[in-house]
């Protein structure tokens, strides 16, 4: 089915069930019980782990399959919520010419970025676009500030043009909408003591992201995925045989800043402000963490490699000392003290911490990413019961 | 290259199980219709913290945060009720708000507009809350501010001194209780004149953002109304850690004043790397030089230990001031965590008390029944003197007290000396001057 084949079908149809299932799946605990914390299906990180699962699917085609490890990718994420922002500034609310627009200019500019950058490989090509991604963070910053608004951001006005829309009512701003769905409007099912948000703007951003992921799911199985597995597998030897592979890295290149840039028009439409710091080189960095983190030349990985990071960032930042010493409460006064202190380090504003021995933990011992976990306790699993299974049945990285 | 090997029957029992599994929610949903977003059902109501924990401002974050968990007891009606008692508003009781218990969550905005953003909307959906409180750092108060307006909760800013954030970035939803930029500089005029007279010459650095930008502006448009003259203004970016590449320029400028519209640990670095490179030992245009840093706090004068001493600035409130109201907050915040608050710990702390009171006098947790009751609020004994909050543009209005860097600081806390008590009156401004226009607070949203 759609020109895939058996197992490709059912693994996409797998990946479609768990995005529409996500906000049940990511709600595992009721909402009065004290785990609800640990609860994520919440439409702001639904957004996020659907957009930054994009991001990941698209910078995967170019390191994944290539090996060209760009570290400038939120340049055209930032130069995407731009764009996004302008539209819905001054032609319409609609998220679809936003998006459209945020796409195309990313492409243009990562074009320009990978023309010049990929006539260096390996590090260089690394440095070269992390500099150009830390170049356009200072732009925006301080010198388009009347396109760019600075460290305050990009936002919507009341006194903005929109010159499709009709005056907003009521005095208030407009919402980003699909033709009269506005992208925050929800719905809550209250199904017992849990409650499952299903919000509009996630799953506009998962259909988004499927179509995406499908794309790279066609580019992995196609002759040009192929081309570029060539390139990363040996290119020196690719150019002894008299190919040019520079139109392929570079097609990756736009094709991956496509996605980054398609990602901030998304982040854009769910929330209309754009800020320099989207560009900054931790962002870029956190696509390649999530990336690896997930397994890098896997279709799966990049996307939970996203989600788990998201994770972290937005659940563990939020828990705090008086948090801990909920948990802890039961422990002797003393005891209690040490324990939270000694927890408060990893969680709050100490989640990065977390996050870097995970990232260790994984690249010690799972080079393969969390797939490759995964992959290792289903053979386990089935070894365990009996069924011993050729290893060509497993899903295999893309090297 | 489709192998589709599919039954109908297959496809047909599939489609019937995922159908009924997809409508299954359905037959336990009951009507959830709220009468306004996060409207508090149970016996609790919570409130948002979202402050900076990491990044340059987060120092002024953590005191921040301390003060709201004291609000939070306080309003719970644990410890000794603080300014509950000297408030001239009496609508609380120490019993909660309407009967409920206040709860809190915090978040960390990192200083950045998205963080923040971010944590926020967790707040909002996630955790329910009806409020928001925090925001240092104007570029992210008024980031917050406007997710609130569309969210329909209220945001009563932490600490932003931007006048933008009540002034073309107000929002009927958010309320400020700190003074601004243009309050800075109707206060400093005066007192610059007499210390240093009508002709000196004033080199800016700025930080690069709405805040360093209107504040510099205001401090421009006083000192050049009393005859300095604005050599240079440089904008430099928040957080940049270093700033002798910006200081450098000024030896060979012919300034004699720097003035440096920085914040947090920012205005640290670079008073102490001003103070490093002799600028304060030369003689320029036959003055001393000198440095004015027009918006202080004691965390910043603390960060820069004896490099302030003399350095001019003002403050929105200070723990020194006599008041009863100032006294009974020094005394509960001492006593619970060792130190004496800050302003900006202040500021979160008054703010909290006064949504918890407009709640009360409102009889309703709707940010529009709120908003209603803050607009055109006068009160007194939150250590300010009488205090109005104006409906206009949601601004208060309020004593400004202009400081010094001590000269020779008995502990580490006495830092700074109040040099003068403004009068409100010399800070007030109509909601249409010029530095606050092109803004419109919208109509309230309660997101029903």
């Amino acid at each position: 089915m759609f020109g895939l084949s058996q197992k490709d079908t059912k693994f996409l149809l797998i990946v479609v069930a768990l995005t529409l299932l996500t906000p049940i799946l990511l709600n595992p605990f009721p909402s009065e019980s004290g785990l609800a914390q640990f609860n994520a299906g919440y439409p702001a990180l639904m957004q996020r782990f659907a957009i930054y699962g994009l991001m990941a699917i698209g910078f995967n085609i170019l390191f994944g399959l290539t090996g060209y490890l760009s570290f400038g990718h939120a340049a055209f994420l930032g130069v995407g919520s731009y764009a996004a922002v302008w539209m819905f500034k001054l032609l319409s609310m609609n998220v679809l010419p936003a998006i459209i627009l945020a796409t195309i200019v990313s492409g243009l500019f990562a074009l320009v970025i990978g023309y010049i950058s990929l006539r260096r490989s390996g590090i260089y090509f690394s440095i070269l676009t992390l500099a150009f991604a830390e170049m356009s963070y200072r732009l925006a910053y301080s010198v388009f500030t009347p396109i760019t608004n600075g460290e305050t951001g990009l936002q919507l006005t009341l006194s903005d043009p929109r010159i499709l829309d009709s005056a907003p009512e009521g005095g208030s701003l407009p919402v980003p909408t699909l033709f009269g769905l506005d992208m925050n409007a929800s719905w809550t099912a209250n199904v017992g003591p849990w409650d499952f948000t299903f919000n509009i703007g996630y799953y506009f951003c998962a259909v988004i992201a499927i179509l995406g992921f499908y794309l790279s799911l066609r580019i992995f199985r196609s002759p040009f995925g192929m081309m570029l597995r060539a390139i990363k597998s040996n290119q020196t030897r690719m150019s002894y045989t008299g190919l040019n592979s520079r139109p392929y890295t570079l097609a990756a290149f736009v094709i991956s800043g496509m996605y980054a840039g398609l990602a901030g028009g998304l982040l854009a439409a769910m929330d209309p402000l754009a800020g320099a710091e989207r560009m900054q080189w931790t962002a870029s960095g956190e696509v390649v963490l999530m990336t690896i983190m997930g397994g890098v030349g896997t279709l799966m990985g990049p996307v939970i490699g996203a989600g788990f990071i998201k994770y972290a960032e937005n659940i563990f930042s939020k828990i705090n000392e008086s948090v801990l010493h909920g948990w802890f409460g039961w422990l002797p006064d003393g005891l209690e003290d040490i324990v939270v202190w000694f927890f408060a380090r990893f969680v709050g504003e100490g989640w990065h911490l977390t996050l870097g021995l995970m990232f260790m933990i994984v690249v010690i011992a799972l080079p393969g990413g969390l797939v490759e976990g995964g992959q290792r306790i289903a053979r386990w699993v089935r070894r365990k019961s009996g069924r011993e299974t050729a290893a060509d049945e497993t899903t295999k990285p893309a090297e | 290259m489709s192998k589709t090997n599919y039954s109908r029957r297959g496809v047909l029992k599939s489609g019937a199980v995922a159908g009924a599994g997809l409508a299954l929610p359905t037959i336990f949903t009951g009507s959830s219709a709220a009468a306004f977003t996060n409207e508090p059902t149970g016996s609790t109501v919570t409130f948002g913290f979202n402050v900076p924990q990491t990044g340059p401002y987060a120092e002024e974050g953590l005191d921040e945060l301390r003060a709201q968990e004291l609000a939070v007891e306080h309003l719970n009606g644990i410890g000794d009720g603080g300014m509950l008692n000297t408030f001239s508003s009496k609508a609380l009781g120490g019993d909660g708000i309407l009967g409920k218990q206040v709860q809190f969550v915090t978040g960390d905005t990192a200083t950045k507009s998205d963080v923040a953003r971010a944590s926020a909307q967790s707040m909002i959906q996630k955790d329910g809350v009806v409020m928001i409180n925090g925001g240092s750092s104007s570029g992210v108060a008024i980031a917050v501010q406007g997710l609130c307006q569309e969210a329909g909760i209220i945001f009563m800013a932490g600490l932003t001194h931007s006048n933008d954030t009540t002034g073309k970035d107000k929002k009927a939803n958010g309320f400020r209780h700190f003074f601004n930029g243009y309050m800075s500089g109707a206060a400093l005029g005066p007192v610059l004149e007499k210390e240093y007279g009508n002709d000196r010459r004033a080199y800016h650095l700025t930080a690069d953002y709405t805040w360093g930008w209107t504040q510099q502006e205001s401090i421009a448009a006083s000192t050049e109304a009393l005859g300095w003259e604005t050599v240079q203004n440089v904008l430099t970016p928040v957080g940049a850690g270093d700033f002798s590449s910006y200081i450098a320029p000024v030896l060979n400028s012919g300034a004699d004043t720097l003035i440096l519209n920085h914040y947090g640990g920012d205005m640290v670095n670079s008073l102490t790397q001003a103070v490093q490179f002799g600028l304060r030992d030369k003689q320029v245009n036959g003055k001393d030089f000198t440095i004015i840093v027009p918006l202080y706090s004691e965390l910043m004068a603390a960060g820069a230990g004896s490099n302030i001493q003399g350095v001019f600035g003002s403050m929105n409130w200070n723990w020194q001031l006599q008041d009863a109201g100032t006294q009974a907050f020094v005394r509960s915040f001492g006593e619970k965590y060792g130190r004496p608050p800050s302003g900006s710990a202040h500021t979160c702390y008054v703010q909290t008390l006064l949504y918890a009171d407009a709640v009360t006098r409102a009889g309703s947790f709707n940010p529009c029944a709120v908003a209603e009751a803050l607009e055109d609020f006068e009160f007194d004994g939150m250590g300010n003197g009488p205090t109005l909050y104006r409906g206009a543009d949601h601004q208060c209005f309020k004593d400004v007290l202009v400081m010094k860097g001590r000269d020779n600081p008995t502990n580490e806390y006495d830092t700074l000396e109040i040099v003068e008590v403004t009068p409100v009156e010399q800070v007030m401004y109509e909601p249409d001057h010029p530095m606050f226009a092109g803004g419109d607070l919208g109509e309230c949203n309660d997101g029903a």
